[in-house]
């Protein structure tokens, strides 16, 4: 009976009444909490972002004041704690719907979302304030861990583990309480070993080669394996509530990627390890397994593709199909060819350290996970204004999610490519002809192609930050004022069988 | 439909995908095992910390048909014989300077990190110090000074200073020293060190 009042796919009366955010689930407010701070999380990481794309271009700019490694490093956590909080929040919005039950420990779970957050902005402003200490432990414990990607200082650490095992009490209770399915067992798993390997980058050693080590637990079983799961649960379900896709065909799908991005990714892990001290047979393992990576991702694109044509794309919320399209797409380039490119050890070692890992980097983060965690916030932002439509036909004719989907798109695809190039000229001039030292290095990076490079990767850069405004205005306004009950599509139960 | 055949059927791919990821856990634990034995600090592949004490060359081995580290005569660093001990505790020292500096997010170390300045694996061997006298007192002066004595190859792009003591400096530079003398496999692609010995 809950699930009557939860389920959005249900088409609601043709008069659509008024809803406030009191109307909406305990979980579903949690979960607009959880997209509030991500957004402006992303407005963070895309503003420190071009501070350091500027420093490439005037290194004198901010010298000493915020050093490129300060804006360097809360461009990619903001990008880090962001998306975790697109994830929390899509959880917390479909953990309800896909249960069928109201979401177990509503208040600890809300107090937890303020300790978090909390958590974050003295994290944030020790980075930007305290910025680095003297050589010690208590500047790992209190002020930066200095580990690209986990720079959050230890207290942080032990934070961020106890306000995810209340997380996934909440969930997991949810579920437990409910009624289970296979994307929400998929997903429980999945969020045992996202916070499992957490631990695994939780410790000091003298050793670099241990430390990388395990730090490459930790980045590469989140970022290539666990999270990739974790937005194969959360597409599932996307494309059972946009498109009325089949919960039988959906959950088969998930299966095929969990085989193959696990079977693909774990050992994938090893791509990290040819240079690090690690034994030569990683060069072996590493390369095949990681070339294998971007399979997962066509059965993605595949089956997203496949879905939204089968339904003639006709979708209850345009932009959150299309921004699911545009993660299908994103995560197969980015994360799937762009990391293929130079994952084999005989290219790697020439592209390892060098912008082609830029270029890699930013499409597969923005293609794989900003993409998709930006669909669930338009199918939240729908529930929240009421059930209104938001298919094709809208008021404005959807201009600003049309052109900040295209603006974030080409911003990011542009930005990709002028690194790439930056990157390749960087493999031939400090790599293969500069034999690597110094001297090579910085010749590579006086080179025309390597400046034009960042000169073009700060113009698409700005791209992507009208693109961003845009967003934020659509989201703002987008189904206010409309009349109309969302467009009706089957709910997936109505036709399984 | 797709329940009719097995290759399509929901049962299949749900097993699939469990005994898929039980076995691939399962051979990566078992590699770590092996991994961190060869990584540990006195094994084949990553050096004792008093590694320091030596002169430290890059050559090639025809055998693996890559560039090795190779660990040559007494060489002290700052011309002080460390015990193990004080050894694994300046590079240590050095080590934490590295991290509580944020170095990661301008250069890279072993290759990872950010891309802002150079990659500190064969820093310790780099030919920008001219030649084994003149090194440590160079790197010293740098580290203590980045300012003054920038070394922006026309770049513009200068270290800041990042207030580092006299014996963190000491300590970076054993890091940076016992960092070059990791078996890499070859990386970074076609380095030359700066020339070992001669007085």
């Amino acid at each position: 009976m809950a699930e009557a009042v939860l389920d959005p796919a249900v088409p609601t009366a043709a008069a659509v009444p008024e809803r406030t955010a009191s109307s909406l689930s305990a979980g579903q407010r949690l979960a607009l909490k959880y997209f509030a701070v991500a957004m402006v999380l992303f407005v963070a990481q895309m503003f420190f972002g071009l501070l350091a794309g500027l420093q490439f271009l005037f290194p004198e700019f901010l010298y000493g004041v915020l050093d490129f490694n300060v804006n360097r490093m809360v461009h990619i956590n903001a990008m880090i704690v962001w998306m975790l909080y697109g994830f929390i929040g899509s959880i917390y919005w479909l953990v309800e719907d896909e249960a069928g039950v109201e979401l177990v420990g509503a208040k600890l779970a809300n107090i937890n979302f303020w300790v978090l957050t909390s958590a974050v902005a003295v994290v944030v402003v020790v980075f930007l304030v305290v910025q680095v200490g003297p050589g010690n432990q208590t500047s790992i414990w209190f002020i930066n861990e200095g580990r690209e990607y986990i720079e959050a200082p230890r207290w942080a650490d032990i934070g961020i583990v106890v306000c995810m095992l209340v997380f996934f009490y909440t969930v997991a209770g949810t579920f437990m309480k409910g009624r289970w399915s296979g994307i929400s067992g998929t997903l429980v798993l999945d969020l045992i070993a996202l916070a499992g390997l957490y631990l695994a980058g939780m410790f000091y050693t003298t050793n670099l080669s241990v430390d990388q080590f395990w730090w490459w637990w930790v980045v590469h079983l989140w970022v290539e394996a666990t999270w990739e799961v974790l937005v194969g649960c959360i597409m599932a379900w996307g494309l059972m509530k946009t498109l009325g896709a089949r919960r039988e065909i959906v959950t088969t799908w998930l299966y095929i990627e969990v085989a193959l991005m696990f079977g693909a990714g774990i050992l994938g892990l090893g791509h990290h390890y040819f240079w690090i001290g690690t034994p030569e047979y990683w060069l072996g393992i590493g390369g095949f397994f990681s070339a294998l990576e971007p399979i997962p991702l066509v059965a993605m694109v595949v089956h997203a593709v496949y879905d939204s044509g089968r339904h003639g794309f006709q979708s209850r919320n345009h932009p959150a199909l299309a921004w699911l399209i545009a993660h299908a797409f994103g995560n197969f380039l980015g994360a799937g060819v762009w990391g293929f490119i130079h994952t084999l050890p005989q290219i790697n070692l020439y592209t390892h350290g060098t912008q082609w890992t830029t270029s890699h980097g930013h499409l597969a983060f923005f293609g794989a996970y900003a993409t998709i965690v930006i669909a669930l916030i338009y199918i939240a932002l729908q529930r929240w204004r009421g059930d209104v439509w938001m298919s094709g036909d809208l008021a404005d004719r959807g201009w600003k999610w049309k052109w900040s989907l295209g603006l974030l798109n080409v911003g990011m695809l542009g930005m990709t490519i002028a690194l790439l190039i930056a990157g390749y000229e960087q493999s031939f001039i400090e790599r293969a002809i500069g034999g690597s030292t110094w001297a090579a290095y910085f010749e590579g990076q006086t080179q025309p192609w390597f400046v034009q490079g960042m000169q073009w990767r700060m113009i698409f850069g700005v791209v992507m930050t009208v693109g961003l405004a845009l967003l934020l205005w659509d989201m703002l306004t987008i189904g206010r004022g409309e009349k109309r009950p969302a467009k009706e599509v089957h709910a997936p139960e109505a036709r399984v069988g | 439909m797709s329940s009719e055949v097995w290759w399509a059927s929901q049962d299949f791919w749900r097993k699939c995908a469990i005994f898929v990821t039980a076995f691939m856990f399962l051979v990566l634990i078992l590699l770590t095992f092996h991994s961190l034995a060869a990584i540990t600090a006195g094994q084949d592949r990553v050096p004792a910390y008093s590694v320091i004490n030596h002169r430290i060359d890059y050559v090639f081995d025809e055998d693996r048909n890559m560039k090795v580290p190779v660990i040559g005569e007494e060489a002290p660093l700052f011309g002080e014989v460390l015990t193990e001990e004080e050894a694994r505790a300046l590079v240590d020292l050095g080590k934490l300077t590295v991290q509580a500096k944020n170095c990661m997010n301008c250069h890279t170390l072993l290759g990872n990190g950010a891309y802002y300045a150079p990659d500190l694996t064969k820093a310790w061997l780099d030919p920008g110090w001219g030649n084994e006298q003149a090194r440590e007192l160079l790197m010293t002066m740098f580290l203590k000074d980045p300012k003054t004595n920038a070394r922006t190859y026309g770049t513009n792009r200068r270290m800041p200073d990042l207030g580092v003591t006299d014996e963190e400096v000491r300590g970076i530079i054993a890091f940076l020293k016992w960092m070059s003398a990791v078996d890499t496999n070859g990386f970074p692609q076609g380095f030359e060190p700066l020339p070992q010995g001669g007085a």
